[in-house]
């Protein structure tokens, strides 16, 4: 997995200063949040349901040797193949493989990140093979040669009007008075592109909510119908998807559900859930001859056992960066990673390698929000803290700061120091500052005074003032 | 008929290292606040920090030693009480993992946790306040800071105090309960960002037209008080103790003495 993390303070600028993704990070709140509360809100189990959650993939991620087999198992007695690859490379040469077997000259996806890990478009793209993503916002942000912003709504740091001004560029044969201004008329034009090539694949990718061990069954939620269509149209059906999604029943991915549309779109339930198991069989209407499940590693089973593992209960709903105040400010690309956002903060450095994705988990205000929306539970903030651990026992971060950190702390540790250091330099500060009880530059705080002033202290502490009011009572006393 | 009084509990006051070094009207107003509730309060002079800088850094080992220092000064108190969510936090949820496989601090640690406390929380739901004497004649706004709102529960108790303040009115501003993008260090590794969130949140506190803003926590409140004042706001910044003990003569944060 390719990431531009180490460049994150420079994104981070960059996209401060975009006018039109700052407008368009503005919609996260109305298009996300208010929605996710009213369909909470209006389920009084949910929090109960949230527990149920996450125990279930707790007791998959301690049996998931088990649980893969089992459902590998059910997947070729309906008929499939199962393909296990530990790497992406390994998993791109498998579909590469499955796709010129079926001499496929293009393919169609339907909406997944783990394709975008393992960087599958690029791959088929140089091996001659035309990959169409039939996802609304995939299909957007393919036309502008970028990457999904976000795991759920890829073209989300995108306003209207530039999404009018791709389509325009791309759809040139339209007359200029076609409306594309709304939802519903760019997804009609977009249909209309794709349907073609829904009948010109002869592989259709698609990603997977839940493997179910108890079925062979795959699992995706859709709300446009473009994974149906993908996945049923084509000879091929090739499932991608990582071994964390494998959940033991239907019962068990039908309860995290429940508590994944809600947490995701405000939805109760996805408009469209699909399930295949296996190919065609004999006298079905539909469905593909061959039917695929890649299943990838890449990095997790060595997190199994660590203090990461809670991470890979995660069902990729976005409510994290939904509510993180860091990703409403600078949008999913500034973060460098195909997984932005908390989660993406936990899971980049699991991945990519912590030296390259260090500020990732220390871009957060650990204010906590992520994990209070998290339906899976899992522990957001503290995973970060667990990567600053990490990074702080290897040496990574920077040495100013290893240096303050470590005088500071010589004087925490020591209250003698501590109480002499800063009953001599606190009254001093507050002198300097004293004529408008605040600094607008102050050395060493450059970070701080930029953008705000910083206020002054009162005074003299209140160990000092403390010290001699009690003096004051006590030779009152006498 | 005599009834036995009731022994009044011991508490030891955490000031917080930010309270100490830049706001002793806070601690003062705490010392008030819990005397007037009854309690004896003593302030130990060996805490320093709760040592949270050092553990959102990942220095487990300097995080543990001040823990050892802070729960050596506080073990022997009936409560630990402090003007602060986000370091009453620190004691109270996050000082029991850093002795975790330590037998004989594991305990002193649960036992210490269990008696920590934020303040307002406090004395609204151990000592039971519902009121308190203040009278203070001012439109406020109340800021939730989030360790306080999300690792300790604290949102109605602050508002239902400041609801018996007389002369005062609360005005709630747009997504009081969204980080104000202080952060510990983050604000200053992150600055661009950590200005970014500040604006909008100054921006939230600027639309209630109150001429207040209030919260629990001095690291946020210098924060967003250092944003006001850097654009020229008038709106006066105190920690919300200052308001509910009636002690607002001295200068607003940040403000001229």
């Amino acid at each position: 997995m390719q990431v531009t993390s180490p460049q994150f303070k420079k994104h981070t600028r960059a996209a401060l200063a975009n006018p039109h993704l700052q407008q368009a990070l503005g919609n996260v709140r109305a298009g996300f949040i208010d929605k996710r509360k009213k369909a909470v809100d209006a389920l009084p189990e949910f929090d109960q349901l949230r527990d149920s959650a996450r125990d279930i993939k707790n007791h998959m991620l301690d049996h998931l040797d088990l649980y893969l087999e089992a459902y590998e198992a059910k997947v070729r007695a309906s008929g499939g193949y199962v393909h296990w690859a530990e790497t992406a490379e390994e998993a791109r040469a498998i579909i590469l493989d499955i796709c010129r077997s079926a001499g496929a000259r293009t393919v169609t996806k339907g909406k997944s990140m783990i394709t975008e890990e393992i960087e599958l478009n690029d791959f088929l793209q140089k091996n001659g093979i035309r990959p169409v993503e039939t996802d609304l916002g995939e299909y957007i942000i393919q036309l502008r040669g970028e990457h999904p912003s976000h795991i759920i709504a890829p073209a989300v740091h995108l306003t209207k009007d530039q999404v009018e001004a791709d389509f325009r560029r791309v759809h040139d044969h339209l007359p200029p008075t076609r409306d594309l201004t709304e939802h519903e008329s760019l997804l009609y034009e977009a249909r209309r592109v794709l349907r073609p090539a829904y009948f010109d694949a002869d592989v259709g990718i698609t990603g997977a909510n839940f493997l179910v061990a108890e079925t062979g069954t795959s699992i995706i939620v859709t709300n446009e119908g473009n994974g149906d269509l993908t996945q049923i149209l084509p000879k091929v059906h090739v499932v991608v998807a990582s071994i964390e999604k494998i959940v033991p029943t239907l019962e068990d991915a039908a309860q995290i559900m429940r508590v994944l549309a809600r947490s995701a779109t405000g939805q109760e339930m996805s408009v469209y859930t699909t399930m295949s198991t296996g190919p065609r069989r004999p006298g079905d209407p539909d469905g593909p001859e061959d039917y695929h499940v890649v299943l990838i590693d890449n990095g997790r089973s060595a997190m199994l056992g660590t203090e990461f593992q809670d991470m890979l209960r995660c069902i990729r709903c976005g409510a994290c960066m939904n509510h993180c105040p860091v990703y409403h400010s600078v949008g999913g690309h500034a973060y460098g990673s195909v997984y932005p956002g908390p989660m993406g903060a936990v899971l980049t450095p699991s991945l990519a390698g912590l030296a390259k994705s260090g500020h990732l988990p220390n871009a957060s205000t650990f204010c906590g929000r992520c994990e209070s929306v998290c339906p899976m539970r899992i522990p957001l903030p503290k995973m970060m803290r667990h990567w600053r651990e990490r990074e702080f026992e290897r040496g990574l971060n920077p040495a100013t700061q290893r240096t303050g950190l470590k005088l500071w702390a010589m004087f925490a540790r020591r209250p003698a120091l501590y109480r002499f250091a800063t009953s001599v330099a606190v009254p001093l500060l507050s002198m300097f500052g004293r004529r408008t009880g605040r600094f607008r530059h102050l050395p060493l705080a450059g970070g701080w005074t930029r953008y705000r002033d910083f206020p002054a202290p009162e005074g003299r502490t209140f160990m000092q003032q403390l010290s001699e009011r009690d003096a004051v009572t006590m030779q009152g006393a006498k | 008929m005599t009834t036995q009084a009731k022994k009044p509990p011991r508490v030891g006051l955490f000031v917080t290292c930010l309270v100490d070094l830049f706001r002793p009207s806070v601690g003062f107003a705490a010392l008030r606040l819990l005397e007037d509730a009854g309690c004896v309060v003593e302030v130990p002079r060996t805490q320093t920090c709760c040592g949270q800088p050092a553990y959102n850094s990942g220095d487990r080992a300097d995080s543990r030693e001040i823990a050892i220092n802070t729960i050596r000064a506080f073990e022997d108190y009936d409560y630990i009480v402090a003007p602060s969510g986000s370091c009453a936090g620190m004691l109270k949820k996050h000082y029991p993992g850093l002795f975790a496989g330590d037998r004989e601090w594991e305990a002193r640690c649960a036992a210490f946790s269990a008696k920590v406390h934020e303040l307002v929380s406090f004395l609204t739901d151990v000592l039971q306040a519902k009121t308190v004497a203040a009278r203070v004649e001012t439109s406020v706004t109340y800021h939730d800071s989030c360790s306080g709102l999300r690792e300790l529960g604290i949102q109605h108790q602050p508002r239902q105090l400041l609801g018996s303040v007389g002369g005062l009115s609360l005005i709630e501003m747009q997504e009081a309960d969204v980080c104000c993008g202080f952060g510990g260090t983050f604000c200053v590794k992150y600055p661009e960002i950590s200005n970014a969130i500040v604006g909008k949140k100054i921006g939230n506190i600027a639309a209630t037209g109150a001429e207040t803003l209030l919260a629990g926590d001095l690291g946020c409140l210098m924060n967003m008080a250092g944003k006001l004042k850097r654009e020229g706001s008038r709106v006066e910044v105190r920690h919300v103790a200052e308001v509910l003990a009636g002690m607002t003569d001295t200068p607003p944060i940040g403000g001229r003495a």
